[in-house]
């Protein structure tokens, strides 16, 4: 099976800083894929070079087969490269709905149109209240996300993700800011989507990680160290030397 | 070629929730306050029937406040140069005056289509760069036409204005007549057209979108969202509506000068379209009411004054009155509905 | 020749004014249009001494520099400063605000005339070198131009005000954290950039003229200055003020049918092209 989504030798330098180093990815469809390092290993500028938010200096992105390198961001997630960031990205002074409605709109290509409403558009409307239900943020669909708990603002976060209907999901520490309680819901969402969303996750929290991953990358300074299933990579030894700063015997 | 559904279809939304998703659908339907609002202009031909003149102006620069809340309010576009695209509307229709085509509607016409030409071109300076930058591109190309104009005043008249223009019966009927009154009537009704059509605009999805730009510019690439197009087309016509605004000024007037372009006039629009509310459409309406009736009331005032109290009333309105008129009535209405609410749960448990 | 000389004059004068500008918006990242006002202030001050109550030019220059550094504390604490993390347009709006009470005021204290300057015996007249006529005041602008400009970039290097202000500048909250008075540093920036420009204000009058519209008229060119030479950079600044100063006089001298047209097209030409300046690098 091909990758879904895979890198060649992906650099991105930042003046004489190596922040992304020779990278060669490979995400198989369908995958649970985990890409995990320490602080400052490149996690977010490798997502930011998936998605064409960032030029790599060097190197390639495939996505389905096809060299995305050159494509502009909103081509890509037109095609069914969707990310979550990071710190919430939201329309703070739009409702929930709003918010949500003008993500499923816009991945229905209505993005153009501008005579009818898109409050009048019912099948918008219906589709953004299923995909508020499902992250039971229906009861919040009136409110202005400017308003809401940090917690909630996150679920909108993937809200407007899901409403894009992807087929490669980025996942940027989705459970950053998020109570521990409401972090294990989110991930029982994200883990019943369908295996024909293939899931790319940057997590710092190990538990949701070793029990969503099938299979984990490491990232160091730029540079992916491993790339293994999870029983290997919780048990070697340079792992535990990268993120503890010494080798235990 | 999509996916399929991750979410599944919707099933059975809570009773409470059903109630405010209907509310959400209606909400592009015309308001009562809505059908009233439009009953000035009408009511205003009746009650000051002396004031024609005075009545146009107020709808002209209605039009054009809300020129600039289609790009500002509603794209987030900072502009301090927006009367370049009036000035150049304005000048259009004195072109074509002072050289025969006086007919008012192919006036119109060619003006919206020569001042969204312009606004289409400078659209493309106004893609990169802060919001710094954006900003003296705008001033730059105004002044750059006002320096134009002051220049070639064999062809505009400068100062003094172009001589020689005549307007024509609207449709070869309705002559324009000294009082003003077919100008404020054909001023209204060319308003009212160009705000209904903007007013279905910034409810559709494209319309939508645009506040998504203004709200969170990084967000919508990665919803999909080719966000530049939708700038240069939302500039474009901004720019088309503010040369209407322009032809309709030297329509009613039969006259045009410099001061169409002024930076004193861009500076103004700012200050009428944030005195009324940005990105709520009626803001610039109501921003426009008030101005021009203050400016007439205060006429014998020393201009100085006048300048000095418009100052200040900016300065003030940005430090404690933000969202200007209709901005802080909204914060009100919204902030007495959720004391409301939060009563209501209080006192009625379920 | 001449040309030369009175272009690299009136960029002494625009740097003077417009460095203040540059820093702040480098600094506390505000669009501050009304700047030109503190220089306008700086203006009237030198203006009213000299013709009201005959003190020399030069003995002027302290008030000059003084009146709009006391104005900008004053102003800086009470006003701008509420505006320091509210949009860019917000700042635009409020500067633009205090332009027109500004030139209201101004116009109500002084009129709407032209101030009348005369420059004292040994400012005025002119050297004669082969090939060349050199305005004697001319030359001082260019002396004392560069002079503010070598004490500041000295300063801004070498003294620990200096060194706040860089950290300030470059990263706000970690110089907070590291314990920098930010706010402290903002203030005197402010008044340090006032009062440069009320400085730039009084030499200018004469070359500049000083009416009650001052704020506006020259608004282009200082946010020339700033935009060009990239915000926060001094020697951007003395580069850019220099370019345009040069730029405008032999503009006007050679083709005075399109004058100021070109400036501003130039100026969007830059701006497209490079639109964090040709000096400046981007801003957080």
């Amino acid at each position: 099976m091909s990758p879904v989504l895979q890198t060649h030798g992906l650099v991105r330098r930042f003046g004489g800083f190596v922040a992304t180093d020779h990278v060669d990815l490979s995400i198989a469809p369908g995958a649970r894929h985990a890409l995990i390092g320490p602080n400052g290993a490149g996690k977010t500028t490798l997502i930011n070079l998936l998605t064409g938010y960032l030029e790599p200096s060097e190197g390639r992105v495939e996505l389905m087969g096809r060299d995305v390198t050159r494509m502009p961001q909103y081509e890509r997630a037109r095609l069914g490269l969707v990310r979550t960031f990071q710190i919430n990205q939201l329309f703070m002074d739009m409702t929930v709905l709003e918010s949500v409605a003008l993500a499923v709109s816009e991945r229905s290509g209505l993005g153009t149109r501008w005579w009818r409403p898109l409050s009048a558009r019912g099948e918008v409307i219906d589709e953004a209240a299923a995909i508020l239900e499902r992250l039971k943020l229906l009861s919040d669909a009136h409110a202005t996300t400017r308003n809401l708990a940090y917690g909630r603002q996150r679920l909108i976060e993937i809200a407007l993700a899901l409403a894009l209907r992807p087929k490669v999901l980025l996942l940027d520490e989705p459970a950053a800011g998020v109570p521990t309680g409401e972090s294990q819901e989110l991930f029982e969402t994200i883990a019943q989507l369908p295996r024909d969303v293939t899931i790319l996750l940057i997590e710092h929290d190990m538990n949701l990680v070793f029990r969503f991953a099938e299979r984990i990358s490491v990232l160091v300074s730029g540079a992916l160290l491993l790339e293994d299933a999870p029983e290997v990579i919780a048990h070697h030894p340079r792992v535990k030397e990268v993120y503890l700063g010494e080798a235990h015997v | 070629m999509t996916t399929s559904n991750p979410i599944g279809t919707p099933s059975h939304p809570h009773p409470g929730a059903a109630a405010a998703l209907d509310r959400y659908r209606r909400s592009a339907r015309w308001k009562p306050l809505e059908y009233l609002f439009w009953c000035l202009p009408v009511l205003a031909y009746f009650a000051f029937p002396g004031n024609y003149l005075l009545l146009s102006q107020i709808a002209i620069t209605s039009l054009f406040a809300l020129s600039l809340d289609l790009i500002f309010g509603y794209a987030g576009i900072i502009s301090l140069g927006h009367a370049a695209f009036f000035g150049v509307g304005a000048y259009t229709v004195g072109l074509l005056g002072s050289n025969g085509y006086g007919d008012p509607l192919l006036g119109l016409v060619l003006a919206a289509a020569a001042a969204a030409a312009l606004g289409f071109l400078s659209s493309f300076l106004l893609l990169r760069g802060s919001d710094l930058s954006r900003l003296m591109v705008t001033l730059g190309v105004a002044l750059m036409l006002y320096e134009l104009a002051n220049k070639f005043t064999s062809v505009t008249g400068g100062v003094d204005g172009m001589p020689g223009v005549e307007i024509k019966p609207i449709l070869g009927l309705f002559d324009f007549d000294m009082f003003g009154r077919v100008g404020y009537v054909y001023s209204v009704i060319v308003l009212f057209v160009l705000f209904w059509f903007a007013r279905r605009l910034v409810h559709s999805p494209f319309g939508q979108s645009l506040r998504g730009i203004r709200m969170n510019a990084l967000r919508m690439p990665a919803l999909g969202v080719p966000v530049n197009r939708r700038l240069v087309t939302v500039y474009t016509i901004g720019a088309g509506y503010a040369g209407v605004a322009g032809a309709l000024l030297a329509q009613t007037n039969a006259f045009v000068s410099l001061d169409v372009l002024s930076f004193q006039r861009s500076a103004d629009l700012l200050l009428i379209l944030i005195l009324g509310g940005a990105g709520h459409l009626y803001g610039g309406l109501l921003g426009a009411i008030v101005f021009v009736i203050a400016n007439y009331l205060l006429s014998d005032m020393n201009p100085q004054y006048w300048q000095f109290w418009l100052g200040l009333i900016l300065v003030l309105v940005v430090l404690f009155a933000r969202g200007g008129i209709l901005g802080t009535a909204r914060l009100w209405i919204e902030s007495s509905r959720q004391r409301a609410q939060s009563r209501a749960r209080t006192e009625s448990p379920s | 020749m001449t040309i030369l000389f009175d272009g690299i004059a009136a960029g002494m004068l625009l740097f003077l004014i417009s460095v203040g500008l540059s820093v702040t918006l480098g600094l506390m990242n505000f669009v501050n249009l009304a700047h030109g006002a503190f220089a306008m202030l700086g203006g009237y001050a030198c203006v009213v001494l000299l013709n009201d109550y005959g003190v020399p030019f030069l003995a002027t220059l302290p008030a000059a520099i003084l009146v709009p550094a006391l104005a900008g504390i004053v102003l800086e604490r009470t006003l701008y400063r509420r505006l320091y993390a509210a949009s860019d347009l917000d700042q635009v709006l409020f500067s633009i605000g205090l332009v027109f009470m500004s030139v209201a005021a101004a116009h109500y204290f002084f009129g709407a005339q032209q101030q009348p300057l005369h420059l004292p015996e040994f400012l005025s007249g002119q050297i004669h070198l082969p090939g060349v006529d050199i305005g004697v005041y001319r030359l001082f602008l260019i002396a004392a131009g560069l002079a503010v400009a070598v004490l500041l970039q000295w300063s801004v290097i070498r003294t620990s005000f200096g060194a706040r202000l860089r950290a300030a500048v470059d990263n706000q909250r970690v110089a907070r954290g590291m314990g920098i008075d930010v706010n402290r540093v903002f203030s005197l920036t402010f008044a340090l950039g006032s009062a440069l420009a009320g400085l730039g204000g009084a030499l200018g009058v004469e070359m500049l003229g000083l009416d009650p519209e001052f704020p506006v008229k020259y608004m282009v060119y200082f946010l020339i200055v700033v935009s060009v030479g990239g915000s926060g950079n001094i020697l951007g600044s003395l580069y850019a003020a220099i370019l345009l100063g040069v730029a405008d006089v032999a503009g006007k001298y050679y083709v005075p049918q399109i004058g100021a047209f070109i400036i501003y097209a130039v100026m969007v030409a830059t701006l497209i092209f490079r639109p964090h300046g040709l000096f400046g690098r981007p801003h957080k």
